[in-house]
């Protein structure tokens, strides 16, 4: 039988293979051949086939029926046999084949050979790839070993305990004798390893960690020794001693310093000498600078020697190395909660690796760069962030979007400062904004009442240039909806007013309908803001009608859906239309991120949850409204929204008007649109009658007042503050009767000045009783933004013993608290 | 500790693969293809650590060859790449002037330098001369050994 080719001539013929199947076709072949030799159990070539087969395995080919080979390698005495023989171990074996415990008796003899490196080897295959089990068995035999003053193996005894103590946790204890004098040593590769397994000690037991301790000041000297000393050169690496070592030394004194005031102090100095003698010119003195940093911030440091730390960091942004400048950012990200006014001073650096090439450079600034904004940067930082934002990659545009909403929401300093940034990021990253940000804007911009004219300004100039952005189209087709009167009104105070008409508005907004780039929930967007212009724009109702009705028949369902309807409030609602395509109320904030339920932002005109609750439903024409306007007088007092009191709870289904059979029905037609309602509205319209204030806590500061008290008629004012947001007053109406007749029919209606903005809330009933047996009540909600002194005009409305009474009057004594 | 470390040439072929985790050959195939692929896309101005998994990738490369590392988190990627430029130096004394076709032709050699110098993931010895004076001393018992018993000189035996 002649010789199995030799393993590097078999590396030569694999590699002149010139298609993956001739290569495929010659490791079959020789696969063969060893099998056949494996076969004979030929001892002297055994090595060489188990060789080859390792390579022919590196190349990604089957080898496992060379495994029993390995074994039998390592049993072999020859030296060759037993190197090959552990590394195909190795490489070939792992813990969840059975065969390899077949090892373990192998290698409980050679930790026990008398040569060295035979015991090495077995160390070595221990340490890297031995099981639970094995590790349960061979334990004693490494502990014995960690004993021995032969350097070479006690190094490779450590590590192997520390492979032991990874499998096989309850088997610390067992080696904590064999620790004793590890430091003592002199030999460089035993003190690594040592200080490798007692770090591994300490990180898993509290125990061991509160009994290692004491050896800080031996670390200490040890450290010490390795700064001071001179050249070695045996263990030099650029001018610096044993930087594998120091580095593990600062590690493990990190671990033992944490959170104990006493360890930490008794390496503040080696840490400041480190921190200021290390070389910085080449990697490795940054290298031990990056762990010493890392332990001076994670131990009870002095202030001082912390921001040493940071402004090595800081130093260490300036680098030219971009690996330096990586390791740099992240432990400023670590530490930038802790020590954030030390972080700050390196702003600008930190802004500047905005523009690094590397993507995880760029990340990890982006991150850093939100970390730092406040309320004195915001304006600064912003402008890099947006300019960041442009020119980013695609990966980075959600995050930074959202990162930019964030900070603008906590720290902007003006509400046009806000709008103008929300503006920017949803024309340069609009398409890339997440979802929940429409709404939020939309919350946002409603809330800001006095930017109205300009933000609709600005967003409708922004879709003039570009429909593609979807939640850019979106929230502009909303405002525009909302605030398109404003538009064409062409008052605008913070800007250039722009002259559009009528007609251009619809253009923009029909065309966002038509575009094939708007998606469906754009076009809902759309329509509905087409439909909400009917009744803000003077002269365009048929042109709006006519675009409803051909949506009426539209293929997207959601479109169809709404146009019948708002067909529908064409035909036979006309009369209802105006009040519910009323300006949208003050939305309450409950959470930053999430929609509310209140916050139904997808621009429904339909009687929705929020819509109901001060629903002008019933035969409340707008002229009543009007007239409330003129009597209020003046040009400075102008409802913001128009306010009325339903004659009937709600414009519910029919059955909601059965279970509310205690209301009466006024006279006039008690016109219930169904056809828009769901039957499940009904639980929330129920929750929005009665009595119930709509807020927690009362403040027991404000006392109610007397608002009006005439003819037997009294009307009590109580207040709250809203708990959510400070501007918004909270007036509970009581009337009451003292006459002997019930008022029925009864009407409150409430207007404020123009700076002001009122909601109005269902009453509990519209029966005043007699004899003050029971009052009704109505919740009033006020926004004053500007804290003016709150003034109401009240109008009431009433049939008392058959006649129809009208009154109206002033209401000038608020208290203080109610407005301040 | 180092999790595992890889030596694959520009074309993404593997020439050396030391695993210190207990995976299955199924697994690290997997983990090999997809790391090899992210590393050779990688721009040369680009830094040498990137976030994989939960683990941190250290790569280097040298010549044609890409040294890569997987570390875990509390480890130090500068030090890390002080690791790999020690290996390299450990070839280069040993083979003198290391090139890839060494690692290629000898690569049980290179594991044998790598098991004296790294075990279980972490560094055995940091004295370079240490290194290699055992691998001297291996490679002398083998010779002798094998001279003892009248068989094949090294260089024959593989």
């Amino acid at each position: 039988m002649p010789a199995p080719i030799r393993l590097r001539e078999l590396i030569r013929t694999i590699r002149t293979a010139r298609t993956q199947a001739e290569e495929r076709e010659m490791i079959q072949k020789e696969c063969a051949a060893i099998r056949s030799s494996f076969r004979e159990e030929d001892n002297t070539y055994r090595c060489r086939n188990v060789a080859k087969l390792l390579y022919m395995h590196m190349l990604g080919y089957p080898a496992h029926f060379g495994q029993l080979e390995c074994l039998k390698l390592i049993a072999s005495q020859k030296f060759t046999d037993k190197r090959i023989g552990y590394l195909g171990a190795m490489l070939l074996l792992d813990e969840r084949q059975d065969v390899h415990l077949l090892m373990t008796n192998c290698i409980k003899n050679d930790l026990n050979h008398s040569t060295q490196y035979v015991q090495g080897l077995a160390l070595c295959t221990l340490g890297c790839m031995g099981s639970s089990e094995m590790c349960r068995d061979l334990a004693g035999e490494v502990e014995k070993l960690l004993k021995t003053s032969n350097s070479y193996l006690r190094k490779k005894a450590a590590l192997c305990a520390v492979h032991v103590i990874r499998k096989v946790p309850e088997l610390m204890e067992m080696f904590l004798p064999a620790t004793k004098n590890l430091l003592s040593e002199k030999n460089h590769g035993v003190l690594h390893t040592s200080v490798v397994l007692l770090t591994e000690m300490c990180e898993r037991s509290p125990d061991m960690l509160a009994h290692f301790r004491k050896l800080v000041p031996q670390l200490v000297r040890i450290l010490k020794n390795l700064i001071m000393s001179g050249y070695s050169p045996e263990h030099d690496v650029s001018g610096i001693s044993d930087p594998f070592l120091q580095v593990r030394i600062l590690r493990l004194l990190r671990i033992l310093g944490r959170n104990d005031d006493d360890s930490s102090e008794a390496m503040n100095d080696i840490l400041a000498q480190v921190a200021t003698n290390t070389e910085t010119s080449k990697n490795v003195g940054n290298a031990i600078l990056y762990e010493t940093v890392l332990t001076i911030m994670d131990i009870k440091s002095e202030s001082g020697l912390r921001v040493l730390a940071i402004n090595i960091l800081g130093r260490f942004l300036l680098n030219n190395d971009k690996n330096i400048r990586y390791v740099a950012l992240t432990s400023l990200l670590k530490t930038v909660q802790t020590d954030h006014n030390a972080v700050q001073r390196h702003r600008s650096t930190i802004v500047d690796c905005l523009k690094d090439l590397d993507v995880s450079i760029k990340r990890r600034a982006m991150e850093l760069s939100f970390a730092l904004v406040n309320g004195n940067n915001i304006r600064g930082m912003m402008k890099e962030l947006l300019y960041f934002l442009d020119s980013c990659d695609p990966e980075f545009k959600a995050d930074c979007a959202s990162g930019v909403f964030l900070a603008a929401e906590k720290y902007a300093p003006s509400k046009r400062w806000h709008i103008d940034t929300i503006m920017r990021v949803l024309t340069t990253a609009g398409s890339y904004v997440r979802d929940d940000a429409v709404p939020n804007l939309i919350q946002l911009i409603t809330n800001s009442v006095e930017m109205h004219s300009y933000t609709v300004q600005r967003l409708y100039k922004a879709l003039l240039e570009d429909i593609s952005q979807q939640p850019l189209v979106q929230v502009a087709s909303w405002c525009i909806g909302e605030y398109g009167d404003l538009l064409v009104s062409g008052h605008c105070e913070e800007e250039e007013p722009i002259q559009v008409s009528e007609d251009e508005v619809l253009d923009i907004l029909e065309g966002v309908l038509v575009s094939n780039l708007s998606s469906s929930v754009t076009r809902g967007y759309s329509l509905t803001a087409i439909m909400k212009l009917s009744t803000r724009f003077s002269s365009s109702v048929n042109r709006i009608k006519k675009v409803v009705s051909i949506y009426g028949s539209s293929i997207d369902v959601e479109l169809q859906q709404r146009a019948v309807e708002y067909n529908a409030l064409f035909k036979k609602y006309d009369h209802m239309r105006s009040a519910l395509l009323e300006r949208m109320p003050i939305m309450e904030k409950s959470t930053t991120n999430g929609p509310t339920d209140i916050v139904q932002t997808n621009g429904e005109a339909e009687p929705s949850v929020l819509e109901n609750k001060h629903i002008t439903g019933g035969h409340q024409p707008a002229s009543q409204a009007n007239d409330l306007l003129d009597l209020l007088g003046g040009s400075n007092v102008l409802p913001v929204i128009q306010t009325a009191a339903s004659t009937k709870p709600a414009s519910a289904g029919g059955e909601l008007l059965d279970l509310l059979g205690d209301l009466t029905l006024s006279g006039g037609p008690v016109t219930v649109p169904t056809a828009p309602l769901s039957v499940s509205q009904t639980p929330f319209l129920l929750d929005g009658l009665g009595p119930q204030p709509l807020f927690n806590d009362v403040t027991a500061g404000i006392p109610p007042m007397t608002a009006y008290n005439k003819n037997g008629l009294k009307i009590d004012f109580t207040f709250e503050r809203s708990n959510t947001n400070p501007n918004i007053a909270v007036i509970t109406i009581h009337a009451s009767n003292s006459m002997d007749a019930e008022m029925t029919d009864f009407v409150f209606q409430a207007a404020v000045p123009k700076t002001f903005q009122l909601q109005l809330l269902s009453p509990s009933s519209n029966i005043v009783p007699a004899l003050n047996t029971g009052t009704v009540t109505q919740v009033i909600k006020v926004l004053n933004p500007q804290k003016q002194q709150l003034r109401m005009r009240i109008k009431l409305t009433y049939m008392h013993k058959g006649s129809s009474i009208q009154d109206l009057a002033e209401v000038n004594n608020f208290p203080a608290q109610s407005w301040q | 500790m180092m999790q595992f470390m890889l030596l694959f040439s520009r074309q993404g072929k593997l020439r050396l693969q030391k695993w210190y985790v207990p995976l299955s050959d199924k697994e690290k195939k997997k983990i090999t293809r997809e790391l090899v692929q992210t590393v050779l896309a990688r721009k040369p101005k680009m830094c040498s650590f990137l976030e994989w998994r939960d683990l941190k990738i250290v790569y280097k490369r040298y010549a044609s060859l890409y040294f890569c590392c997987a570390i875990e988190d509390q480890d130090n990627e500068l030090i890390t790449l002080e690791i790999i430029h020690r290996y390299v130096e450990l070839l280069d004394k040993y083979f003198g002037s290391v090139c890839e076709l060494d690692i290629i032709f000898n690569f049980e050699k290179a594991y044998f330098i790598l098991d004296e110098f790294l075990l279980g993931g972490e560094a055995q010895e940091t004295s370079k001369k240490n290194v290699l004076k055992a691998i001297e001393q291996a490679d002398l018992l083998q010779e002798s050994q094998n001279e003892d018993w009248g068989g094949l000189s090294s260089d024959d035996i593989l």
